[in-house]
Order: structure tokens, then sequence, then C-alpha cells
């Protein structure tokens, strides 16, 4: 590892160089969110599609009295959708002020790491993913991609707010 | 106080903390040209709302600011520190000044001359003020920043006579700060942030659902102890939901309010008649909206007043009446609130604006000169534009339009403009209906919900036995009370399900929507209750999509979209993008275009059109059951003989070929004009070129892209059944009509053909005593009233005074019916006086002129 990888920016400082990370299972891969932006998590339950809405959304649903926009984490990552009836999480974060939903398979638990184990995504990762991906952890016996929710979040046009 | 003023100090006092932090960071960052436009909005906004006030110290000092920052925003000065600190004196002597208007109710007394001395310096010279103004600016500021830091100083005034004896900078009325004028205001009313009321509504929202599950629980449990509690807890969650609603909104007049004022003391400034006139102030609106529109509409009505109208004294040299009119409208119209401000003034330069567009750097010449007009105006949205020869102190620093844009396009609005030379200029906003409460009506669509605005829905019809959805090749039409209104399929436009075939059956529901122009059907699987909604924008991802306005929660809980039936209107490719709404409701719906029906008839291969509003039924009838009848061909149709009449040449078809019919209907008496092919249904603005030698036709237009020939119906129908109109040849009443706009003859002409009148039209009142004199004769006259030349006062008068017209009723046509017009007609010799747009009233009045006329004889 060298020194400027140490010194990248992180956005969501934790103290001791480590980081929180909320894991997460999507198609069989172990992933992570920082915890810091997480607000919630609960299961992934009546969702309201959105016609005509841009690949990866998976619809709206209603957080306690607030719209909350879903996103399909599956197909942001370039994965087979979910079999029907599969239980799905829900992960509410914050971006912009806004509130969205990551649909993913399931939840586990949160996770202090430190940055010594953090390596850059491998150039060979799939650009799907390497699109989506702050960093990947070596853990013991597994490995853990690090996904940036700003960049989930970053749908083409949708950034900038329309005109008509 | 007054209300005005103490809203006035509430506001400015939010702008000036705002001013402060801008400009230090403008010290740090001298060359951001973003905090530059800011800090320069913030001033000018400043200034522009004391200039109407009359505050004529705050003015002064604001200008003078104004004018520096000006400078430093266009980059034709270098920002200096010493230009800052003097921007800073301004910013608290305003201060200081507002503080005295708190306390006293008006203006304090001062003299600022140094300061606007030196502001005026940098202004004009090289940005080195002279020593000695400096000093004295430096000699005030010690003492102003003083009393701002510590509390000392009024422990120090009482025991200092001689402060008292100072200009009233002095510390007297500074030690009081901001916080204590405040204080001084009564207290009706309290700020609450917008933050605290979403918080409220979001936590109302919540108790509701809450409330709702627990009424659930209760009703299977039977009779319990809670039952009674329960009902109390509903009653008082409903009424806390409603008056939290009731919170956010407020009726556009509140934003209002101001301008009858703002525009009397524009007018006496700029020396002219002005005529506010306000219609629709009711419409709600969520205040958060509110606030962000009440400055662009300031600006938009001042721009109006200084710029769109002209002296009287021009005005009265153009023919128009001495005193000017803006007219203010608001109206909720499908999932949007549009506000519409017009004024009947000169209209836009539109050759000054190519120039500056090009001056600016802009554009080249060669793509303004290229543009479309439309387009052209739409240059005065871009920052820094400005076409006002000279700057006033109301207006014409090209700070204003480009404030309106951003305001308005931030809360996902938007503004256009139309401007037609000499007539006036039209500023229409647009603004979503983000948290207004409407009342939506639930429709489903393959399994998915929806919810439309009530108010854009004419009427819910269930395709039953009765009423039968037809096919024209794969679109799908209804036919309601004789008239053809096209359906779109809601699932299928947006994805859920495939597209019907053409002539596959239809079962649901059909909600006849109006959108911004057109009518169409609304195509759904089944149709629920309606519910008050309280409308959410949409998160920025999805904002892209027409279909929708927003989004809102159930009573049960669950989300659904709201459909926004102009968008949807857009996407099925209904009516046409580019709305003009030129001069009020009236125009701007007759100029949306018509919905034509293109057919090819006669074997011609140039296709037919004609206005599908006048087509009752569109049928394919089998060969056979053609006969001919008196060496004409008939058909026996819904236990009735009907004529049928060919376009042209025509063949009876034989074996199992169809025969394509339009059919008209008049009550009992029906009629079948036989085409070749129907081709399509379009809607279009159509630009007819008459052509008197094709008879049948009432002329020539381009329809998408190729000539068409327009049918003249009243002609085939008269040709196929002379008694169609219910009168004998000789009987039908000859009309002329003396009309100087093209887009109303052609608009009138078809009508009253229609409607069994031989009309005959002029353009002006001189080609209709061209008319006279060469002996034509008509048993009425409709005339325009302002018209190039000769006007129609003009008009009548002549035809009273001598000739074989004299006796003939004259209808005057006018755009402004006000009983002072109509007195003015009656004694100029006008028998009548309708206003144009109105066909019922236009024929009523024929009629009702005609018969005078018989019984007189």
């Amino acid at each position: 590892m060298n020194a400027q990888l140490l010194e990248m920016p992180s956005r969501h400082a934790a103290v001791d160089d480590s980081r929180l990370l909320l894991t997460i299972q999507i198609g069989g891969r172990l992933c992570g969110i920082p915890v810091p932006c997480v607000r919630d998590v609960l299961r992934a339950e009546a969702i309201t599609r959105v016609p005509l809405a841009p690949a990866g959304v998976a619809g709206v649903l209603n957080l306690r009295g607030r719209i909350v926009t879903a996103v399909e984490l599956r197909s942001r990552l370039g994965l087979p959708p979910a079999e029907k009836g599969a239980p799905r999480m829900s992960i509410i974060v914050e971006h912009d002020a806004e509130l969205y939903s990551l649909v993913v398979d399931g939840v586990r638990e949160v996770i202090s790491i430190s940055s010594e184990r953090r390596e850059e995504a491998p150039a060979t990762l799939a650009e799907t993913w390497r699109a989506h991906t702050t960093a990947v952890y070596q853990l013991d016996g597994d490995l853990l991609i690090e996904l940036d929710p700003a960049r989930l979040l970053a749908f083409g046009r949708g950034a900038e707010g329309s005109m008509s | 106080m007054d209300d005005l003023i103490s809203e006035f100090l509430t506001e400015t006092n939010e702008a000036l903390a705002e001013l402060d932090t801008a400009l230090v960071e403008l010290e740090r960052a001298s060359d951001d040209a973003e905090i530059l436009a800011r800090i320069f909005r913030l001033v000018h906004t400043v200034k522009g709302t004391c200039g109407f006030l009359g505050l004529p110290r705050l003015e002064t000092v604001a200008h003078a600011a104004e004018s520096l920052l000006g400078l430093y925003r266009d980059g034709e000065r270098q920002v200096t520190p010493e230009g800052v600190t003097a921007v800073l004196g301004a910013i608290d002597t305003i201060r200081l000044i507002l503080t005295g208007l708190a306390e006293a109710g008006e203006e304090p007394r001062g003299d600022d001359s140094p300061l606007l001395a030196r502001l005026e310096k940098l202004v004009h010279g090289n940005g080195e003020a002279a020593p000695g103004a400096s000093a004295s600016v430096e000699a005030e500021q010690p003492e102003a920043f003083g009393a701002d830091e510590t509390g000392h100083e009024p422990a120090v005034a009482p025991f200092t006579p001689l402060a008292r004896t100072l200009p009233e900078e002095a510390p007297g009325p500074q030690a009081a700060a901001p916080g204590a004028s405040e204080a001084g205001l009564p207290v009706q009313a309290i700020r609450v942030s917008l933050p605290v009321l979403d918080e409220l509504m979001t936590l109302a929202s919540e108790l509701v659902l809450v409330r709702n599950q627990l009424l659930q629980v209760a009703r299977s449990q039977g009779s319990t102890p809670f039952s009674a509690p329960l009902q109390r807890l509903s009653r008082i969650t409903t009424d806390m939901q409603e008056g939290v609603m009731k919170t956010r909104m407020q009726p556009v007049s509140a934003a209002w309010s101001k301008l009858p004022r703002l525009v009397r003391d524009l007018g006496q400034e700029l020396n002219k008649k002005i005529d506010l006139v306000m219609t629709g102030g009711e419409t709600e609106l969520d205040r958060q909206v509110l606030e962000l529109i009440r400055d662009p509409l300031t600006h938009m009505v001042r721009n109006s007043a200084d710029h769109g109208l002209e002296s009287s004294d021009q005005r009265l040299r153009a023919g128009k009446p001495e005193t000017g009119r803006i007219l203010l409208s608001a109206r909720q119209e499908g999932g949007r609130i549009v506000i519409q401000i017009a004024d009947d003034g000169r209209g836009l330069d539109l050759a000054r604006v190519r120039e500056r567009a090009v001056e600016r750097g802009l554009a080249t010449e060669a793509a303004v000169a290229a543009m479309e007009d439309a387009d052209v105006a739409r240059f005065v949205f871009r920052p820094g534009f400005s076409t006002a020869e000279k700057v006033t102190s109301v207006s014409g620093r090209g700070v204003g339009m480009d404030v309106v844009r951003s305001n308005i396009e931030r809360i996902g609005g938007n503004v256009d403009l139309q401007t037609t030379a000499g007539r006036g200029t039209v500023l229409t906003i647009r603004i979503p209906l983000t948290l207004a409460i409407i009342s939506g009506l639930v429709v489903e669509s393959f399994g998915e919900r929806f919810a439309v605005p009530q108010s854009a829905v004419v009427e819910l019809v269930r395709v039953g036995s009765n009423t039968q959805v037809e096919w024209l090749d794969s679109a799908p039409v209804l036919r309601l009370r004789g008239q053809l209104l096209p359906l779109v399929q809601l699932g299928p436009l947006l994805g859920l399900a495939p597209y019907l075939e053409g002539g596959a059956p239809v079962e649901g529901f059909i909600a006849v929507l109006q959108a911004d122009t057109a009518r169409f059907g609304l195509l759904v699987n089944g149709i629920f209750d309606t519910e008050e909604i309280v409308v959410k924008p949409v998160a920025p991802i999805l904002r892209d999509l027409q279909a929708f306005s927003g989004n809102t929660i159930l009573g049960d809980g669950g989300v659904i979209m709201i459909i926004d039936p102009a968008g949807i209107a857009r996407i099925a490719g209904i009516g046409s993008n580019r709305v003009a709404q030129a001069h009020g409701e009236a125009a701007a719906k007759e100029d949306g275009g018509a919905q034509l029906l293109l057919f090819r008839a006669g074997g011609s291969p140039t296709p037919k059109a004609v206005p599908l509003g006048l087509v009752a039924r569109l049928e394919a009838l089998p060969a056979a059951s053609i006969e001919m009848a008196g060496g004409r061909p008939v058909v026996q149709y819904r236990d009735r003989l009907m004529p049928l009449i060919p376009l042209g040449a025509w063949a009876q078809p034989t074996g199992d070929a169809h025969q394509q019919l339009l059919v008209f209907q008049d009550g009992e008496r029906m009629l079948g004009l036989m085409v070749d092919e129907i081709l399509d249904v379009i809607e279009t603005r159509v630009a007819l070129r008459p052509s008197a030698e094709h008879a049948g036709f009432l002329g020539s237009a381009i329809v998408n892209g190729r000539a068409t020939d327009v049918l003249d119906c009243a002609y085939w129908l008269r040709h196929g059944d002379p008694a169609w109109f219910g009168k004998t040849e000789q009987m039908i009443p000859r009309l002329l009509v003396v009309e100087d706009s093209g887009f109303f003859r052609q608009i009138v002409v078809p009508a009253l053909s229609t409607a069994g009148y031989e009309v005959t039209a002029c353009v002006d009142a001189a080609a209709a005593l061209r008319l006279r004199d060469s002996g034509a004769m008509f048993d009425a006259i409709l005339s325009d009233i302002e018209m190039p030349g000769m006007d129609g006062f003009g008009l009548v008068a002549e035809i009273r005074r001598e000739g074989a017209w004299s006796a003939l009723p004259v209808v005057a046509l006018s755009s402004r019916a006000s009983p002072k017009d109509v007195m003015r007609g009656r004694v100029a010799g006008f028998t009548d006086h309708v206003a144009k747009f109105d066909r019922d009233r236009v024929l009523a009045a024929l009629t009702r002129a005609l018969s005078n006329m018989s019984e007189a004889a």
C-alpha cells in the first residue's frame, strides 16, 4: 500500500482511520455502504413502480410520510433481476438532502474496517461495478466491495432537473 | 405601521444578513462572478422594493451601491477592498435607515453625501477615491461598527447628550439594533420557517396513516372501550391535518397585494396611465412557491409598466386607448399553475433584441437572423441582457428577467414570452403544483394505480354497449355527442402493456381530459374514488418524466404517481408543443390549432382535410348496402335513409369492398360524404390560402408538409341536401364579414358557413365599400371594430350615410365589448355588438338582427 492511497480523502472520516461499513449482500457478493450516510434499514415492501423511469429505478415508497425513490442495486451493478418473491431489503440513504432507498438482497452486520486493508478497485473489475465502487477491502476469507451511494444515485440527466 | 413597510423591513433585514456574508466572501474571492451577481441582485431587490414605498434616502444609497456593483459584475472595474468597504458602508447606512424606519415609521433624516460621493467616485474615477472623501467615510465607520459589536453604547448615550445632536446615524437609534426594531412591530403573526412546517406536515400525514390503521383494527374488533376515544382521535387528526395543510396554502393574491400600489406609483413616476387588472387571485399556491414567485412577479409587472407600455402620447398616436392595460391572471391548469402577465403595449423590439444579442456575443449575426422571433424574444432571459435605452431607477439594468427565470426554474417551473409588435407582450409562468393540495381521481391501468388531477377531468365514460370505441386504423377514437375524441391508451403509453391492435375490442373506462391545448380520452381499466391529495415533487432522478407532475401518499399509505395530462398529451403527440398564448384565454385556445381529419377522395392524390369537430362519425359501408334512389346513392342507416354524396368522381364499389364515409349530422338530418381513404387525425394550426376557383373547398393549406385541400362542408351539405340548413336556396342569408385578421376570418367564416350563411369576406372597410359600389347585396354585415385604415365605426357610419346598404343590420365583432364600446357602437350605427370569440353569441346576434329585419319589412 502506498502513501498516496492512505491519504485519499474520505468523505465521512471515521476515527482511527477505520471506516464503519454496513455490509450487504447483492447477487452473492459482499458489499459495504458507509454507515454515516445510512438512515434506516427496512424490508423492501410496497414499492410503487414508476413507469418510464430510468432503468435501475425500482419505484417509490412511503417512508413514514416521506416519498423515497428506490434504486435497484442489481440493475445498477449489471446483475440479473432477483427471483420473484425473494425477500429484499431496503437501505435508506441520504444524498443531496434527499432520501433514497437502495434495494439489496440482504443486510448483514456493521463492521469497522481499518484502512490498511483498503485496496483500489482492480482494473479488471467489470465496468458496472467499477463505476460504483470506492474501494475493495480484504477480509478474512472474503473480499468486501465498498460502494459509493453518490455514484449509485447519479442517473445521467436526472441530476440536472427538468426544464419542461 | 403600514403593513407594506413592516413586511419590507422583515424582508430587507433578511436580505441584508445575506449580503454581509456574501460581501465578506467577495473580499476573499474578488473575481467570483457568481457571488458578484448574487450581491448585485440582492442590492437591486432592496432598491427596487424601497423605490415604490417612497423611501428616497434608502433608494439613493442602494442605487449608488448598485451602480458600483454593476461595474464589478460586468468586469468593468476590479473589485478592490476599498470598493467593498464602500459597499459595506452603504449597507450599514441602509441598516441604519431601516432601524429608524422601524421606530418612527419614516426615514430618519441624515446626510449621506460623503458616502454617495465616495461610491460615485469609485464608479466614475479609477477607483482611487480622494483622501478627503475616504476619510469622511472612515470617520463614520467606527461608530457604526462599534455600536454593533458591543453593547456599551446604550450606557454611554445618556451621558453624552452631544451624541443626540449628531446626524441620525448617531448611537441612539443605532444602539437599538435590528432585534429591537422587530420587537417594535405588532405581533399579529409570526414567521415560522418552512422546514418546521414541512416537518409538521410529515408528522400529520404519518398520524393520519396510523389513525387509519387503528380504525381498521378497531373495525375488526367490534365494540371495545377504545371505540369512543378512537373516534375522537380520528376527528382531531383530520382537523389537525387540515390545519397544517392550511398553514402552507395561500391565495396567489397574497403575492399580488403590493402590485396595485406599485403600478400606481410607477404610473405617476413614468407619467403613464396604467390599468392593472387581476383575475384568479383566489388560486391557491403553496406558500413556499408563493414566496419564490413574489419577486419575479414584481419584476415582471414593473417591466411591463416601464418598458412594455408606451407613454400616453405614443399610445394615442398608435390609435390605442390612452390607458395602458396590464392583465395579471392565475389559474390552475392540469398539474400546473399558470400565471400570465399580459400588457397591451408596444411589444418587444425584436430587431433591437437581435442587435443586442450580437453585441453581447450571445449569438452570431447569421444565427440571430435565422432564428424565429419567438426564440429571439427569449434572449431577454439571459443574464445581463437589457434593451432599455436608458437606465431608470425602475428597471433597465438587465437584472430583472434573468432573476425571474432563475427563481422560477429553481422551483421546477418555466417562463415563456410571446410578443407581438404594437400589440403587447404576454409572459407566461408555469409552475408545478408542488405541495399544492388538489383533488385527484384515482385510476387503475394494468394493476397500477395513478392519480389524475380532478381539475383536468371533463367527464368519465364507461365503455360498453352504448359507448363503443372505434378505430381509425391503429388509432382508437370515441364518438362523444357527435364529436370524435382521440383516445390515449394509458397502460401501453406508460409501457405497462402492449398497444391494442387496430380494431381490437376495447373495455374499461375513459376519462375525458382537458390538457393545456388538447382534449382527449384517457383509456384506463378501472376508476376508483377521488381523494384530496398533497402533491409532492418527485426526486431529482425522476424529474425528467413528462408523464407525471408529482407523486403523493394515499390514505392507505401507498405511494401513487400523479399524471400530468399535458405531459401525456405531449407524449401521445396530441396538441402542439408550442402553445402560442397570445391575448387572453380565448385567443390562446383558438390558437392552439384545430384537429383535422385527413382523407383522400375522388381518386385524387391530394389529401383533403376537414375539421374533426364537424364530423359526427366515420363509417365503412359494405358495398352491397348502397342503393340508388332517384339516381342518387343512398343507404339505410340507423333506420333512416341517408343520402350519400361522392366527393368528385365516384364508382360504386363492388363485391366485398367497403365504402368509407364521413357522416355529418344535424339533429335528425344525416348525410354521408363518400371518400376513398381515411388517412389520419392530426392537430395543427392551419394557414389557409383561400382559393375561389375550387368549388367545395375553402382553400388549401400545408398540413404535415403536404398541400392539402380544406373542405367547405357547407357547400357539400347543401349540395347533397338543399334543405340541409332548413332553408331553401334563395332563403340562405347572405352575409358580409369585414375582418382584417386572417386568423379570425378562418375561424369565423367556416363557422358561419356551416351555420347556414352564405359568407363573403373582406379584409378591410375599403374592400367592403368597393363591393357596395359594385352593387353586391347582402342580408347582414358583420364587421370588426379595430382595423387598419377605416375602422368599424367609420365603416358603419359610411354604410348608414348612403347607398343600398344603409338599412342593413350591421353587427360589430369586437374583442372588447365593454358597455362603453357598445354605446359608442350604437351611436355609430351598429345594430348589435358581440365578442369575437363567442360563436353562439355571434349566431344569436345574427338571427336576431335578421328576424328584426324581416319583421320590419
